[in-house]
C-alpha cells in the first residue's frame, strides 16, 4: 500500500504542489514589507548607531575630558585633547571620533560617566570625501543639539535597565 | 599523442556560492572533481592577536566579528572562558538569558544556513521565508542590546543589562493607515518576552512550510541525497562537531555531554542522523530549530516568573550599576578602574567550549595575571569542517561542490578569523 501511493504521489507530482501551494498561499497572503525611505522598521531605544555629545540645559557641553571612552574604545577610534579653560573646568580642546574604525559596540556611551557621549539612533549617514566620516567635537555636538529631545527620552526610558 | 591533463578551476573567492571568500582550487576530470583545495586566510583579522594587547572586556565586541552570522554564541564561550578562569558565579537569570539568547542564535543561524544554502541548491523562496523569521529574532537582539547583530551584549559574569519590558512599534506612515500599524503592533504590545512567546508559538508552522517546501521535493532530494556522505568513524576522524557529526549518527552535543550554564534544567532532544549525507544534515538543523524553540519557550517561563540580577555584584570585576557611579564614591572609582585598568586575572589557563550553531566553539584563554590575555586561541568549528572538503567533494560532480559548501555552514569570519 505505502508503495502504491509513494508511486502516486510520485506520479502526480503531490510534493510538488504540495510546496506550490505554500507559495500560493502567500501570494495572496498581506505583505510584510515595509517601504523603506518613507517608513521604518521599530527602532529600540537602545539603538547604537552614530555618536552624539551633549550639553547640559544651560548649553555647556557635558564632556569633561576623562578620556574612559578613549581609554576603553577597542578600535582606538576616539581621539581626545584636552585643556583647563580660564574658569578652571576641564574641557576638551578636541574630541575626534573615526566612523570608519569605530565597530559601534557601545563602550563609550556606557563608560561615560557623565552621560556626554552617546550614540544615537541614526543609521543613515555617508561621506561624500575623505574626512567627512571623521566626526569632530563641532560635528557631534550639532547631532546632540538637533536629536537631544530623542537622545534624552531614549536614555530616560533605558535608566532602569543600566 | 599528448598526455590529457586534469582541468584545474578556481572556485571563488568572489563566487557567490563559496559564502564569503573562499578559494577553491579544484582538479576536474571532466566534470567530476579530483581533487579540492581550499585556501583559507582572505579575512584574517588577527582577532587572537589583537586580543592580546586588549583588556579582556574590550575583546567581547571582537567575538561577534568571528562566526558573524551566530554573534552572541562566540561572545559566550569567551566570557565562559574568562569567567572560569576568574571562578566567579553568573546569576541565575543571567544563565538563562545566556541560553535563551544562544538559541535565539541558534535559530538565527540555521534560518541563515537553510536559506542560503536552499538559494545554491535552487531553491530562491526559502531565502525569503527564512529572513522573514529573521527579522523578528534580530528585534530581540535590537530590542536588548541596541544592535541586530554586533550585540556585545554578554560580558564575562553576566549580561550587560535586563530584558526591556516595551518593545518599539511601527508607525503609520503613507504606506501603512493606522489601523493597519495597529494590526502590525499586536504582538509588540508586552515585553520582549511576550514578543518572542508569540514567536515561539508561531515559529513551529513556519517550520512546518518549510519542510512542505523542502523535505520530500524531488529536485531537493536528488541534489542532496548520497552527496558528500561521512559514516560515523571518519566524522570522528575529521573532528567534525555539531550537525555535522550528529547527522552522521553521533549523539554528541556539549548542552548535554558537558552542560554548560542552565541546559541540564531544560527538556530537549538532540537530533540524530543515519546516512550523514547533506540530506541528512538538512533534517538535523531543522529539527535543532524545533528544539531551540523549544528551549526558548521554557526560558521565557522561567524568565518571566524570575526577577533578579544579571551582572555578578562584585564590582571589582564587573561594572558597577549607574546609580552607584553617580552617587557613591565606591561606585565611581569601580567605574573607572573598570574602564581603565579592567580586571586582573589570575595566572592559569582554561578552555571554554559552546555547542554553537556550527559545532564546538571553544576558546582557550592563557593568563599570566595582568588584566590582559596573554594568549588567545580560538578553536572555530568551520575550520576542521572545512578541513574535510576534499574528503568529501572527492568523486563528486562539480554542481555537489556548492551542496557540500552550503552544508558545511562555513563562515569565514571564524575560519580565518
Amino acid at each position: 500500500m505505502h508503495q502504491l501511493t509513494q508511486f502516486f504521489d510520485s506520479l502526480f507530482l503531490a510534493e510538488l504542489f504540495k510546496g506550490l501551494s505554500v507559495t500560493g498561499k502567500y501570494l495572496f497572503k498581506k505583505k510584510i514589507t515595509v517601504q523603506y525611505p518613507e517608513e521604518k522598521t521599530p527602532q529600540s531605544f537602545r539603538f547604537r548607531g552614530l555618536h552624539a555629545q551633549r550639553r547640559y540645559a544651560n548649553g555647556e557641553e557635558r564632556c569633561i575630558a576623562c578620556k574612559l571612552c578613549e581609554a576603553i574604545c577597542p578600535a582606538l577610534a576616539i581621539s581626545i585633547e584636552s585643556e583647563q579653560r580660564e574658569d578652571g573646568t576641564r574641557r576638551t580642546k578636541s574630541y575626534d571620533i573615526d566612523l570608519t574604525k569605530c565597530i559601534f559596540c557601545g563602550f563609550c556611551e556606557e563608560s561615560c560617566p557623565v552621560d556626554s557621549i552617546v550614540e544615537t539612533r541614526i543609521f543613515e549617514y555617508y561621506g561624500e570625501e575623505r574626512g567627512d566620516l571623521l566626526m569632530t567635537k563641532e560635528k557631534l555636538l550639532a547631532v546632540g543639539d538637533k536629536y537631544e529631545a530623542q537622545i534624552a527620552a531614549d536614555r530616560a526610558q533605558d535608566a532602569p535597565y543600566r | 599523442m599528448s598526455e590529457i591533463q586534469n582541468y584545474t578551476l578556481n572556485f571563488g573567492p568572489q563566487h557567490p556560492a563559496a559564502h564569503g571568500v573562499l578559494r577553491l582550487v579544484l582538479e576536474l576530470d571532466g566534470e567530476v572533481i579530483q581533487r579540492a583545495d581550499p585556501h583559507v586566510g582572505l579575512l584574517h583579522r588577527g582577532t587572537e592577536k589583537l586580543a592580546e594587547s586588549r583588556i579582556y572586556n574590550q575583546s567581547v565586541g571582537y567575538m561577534d566579528r568571528l562566526d558573524y552570522v551566530s554573534m552572541m554564541c562566540n561572545e559566550h564561550a569567551y566570557c565562559m572562558t574568562i569567567e572560569k578562569l576568574l571562578d566567579i558565579e553568573v546569576p541565575e537569570r543571567a544563565q538563562y538569558i545566556r541560553v535563551m539568547f544562544d538559541e535565539i542564535t541558534r535559530i538565527l543561524n540555521h534560518l541563515m544556513w537553510l536559506g542560503t544554502h536552499a538559494l545554491d541548491v535552487g531553491a530562491m523562496t526559502m531565502f525569503l521565508y527564512c529572513f522573514r523569521e529573521r527579522e523578528d529574532l534580530m528585534d530581540t537582539y535590537e530590542a536588548v542590546s541596541g544592535a541586530r547583530m554586533h550585540a556585545s551584549y554578554y560580558r564575562p559574569g553576566g549580561v550587560y543589562r535586563d530584558l526591556p519590558d516595551s518593545m518599539p512599534q511601527y508607525e503609520a506612515s503613507q504606506w501603512h493607515n493606522q489601523k493597519e500599524v495597529d494590526e502590525m503592533n499586536k504582538n509588540r504590545q508586552g515585553s520582549l518576552l511576550d514578543f518572542l512567546k508569540d514567536f515561539t508559538e508561531r515559529f513551529e508552522a513556519y517550520v512546518d512550510e518549510y519542510e512542505i517546501l523542502l523535505t520530500n521535493n524531488r529536485i531537493w532530494k536528488q541534489r542532496t541525497v548520497d552527496i558528500g556522505c561521512l559514516t560515523e568513524e571518519q566524522a570522528k576522524d575529521l573532528s567534525m562537531t555539531g550537525p555535522m557529526l550528529r547527522a552522521s549518527g553521533v549523539a554528541w552535543d556539549l548542552r548535554k555531554m558537558e552542560p554548560y550554564e542552565v541546559y541540564d534544567k531544560l527538556d530537549f532532544d538532540i537530533p540524530v542522523g543515519t546516512n550523514g549525507d547533506c540530506y541528512d544534515r538538512y533534517v538535523v538543523r531543522v529539527e535543532e530549530m524545533r528544539q531551540s524553540n523549544r528551549i526558548i519557550s521554557q526560558c521565557i517561563d522561567w524568565l518571566q516568573n524570575n526577577p533578579g540580577p544579571v551582572m555578578n555584584e562584585d564590582h571589582k570585576l564587573t561594572m558597577p550599576e549607574r546609580i552607584d557611579m553617580k552617587q557613591d564614591m565606591e561606585g565611581l572609582i569601580h567605574h573607572f578602574k573598570h574602564f581603565t585598568e579592567g580586571y586582573m586575572v589570575p595566572e592559569g589557563e582554561a578552555y571554554c567550549a559552546v555547542e554553537h550553531p556550527k559545532g564546538e566553539f571553544g576558546t582557550y584563554i592563557v593568563s599570566d595575571g595582568a588584566n590582559k590575555p596573554y594568549r588567545l586561541k580560538i578553536r572555530a568549528p568551520g575550520f576542521a569542517h572545512l578541513s574535510a572538503m576534499d574528503f568529501l567533494v572527492k568523486g563528486h560532480m562539480l554542481a555537489d561542490v556548492v551542496t557540500v559548501i552550503g552544508t558545511l555552514d562555513i563562515v569565514f569570519g571564524e575560519i580565518d578569523r
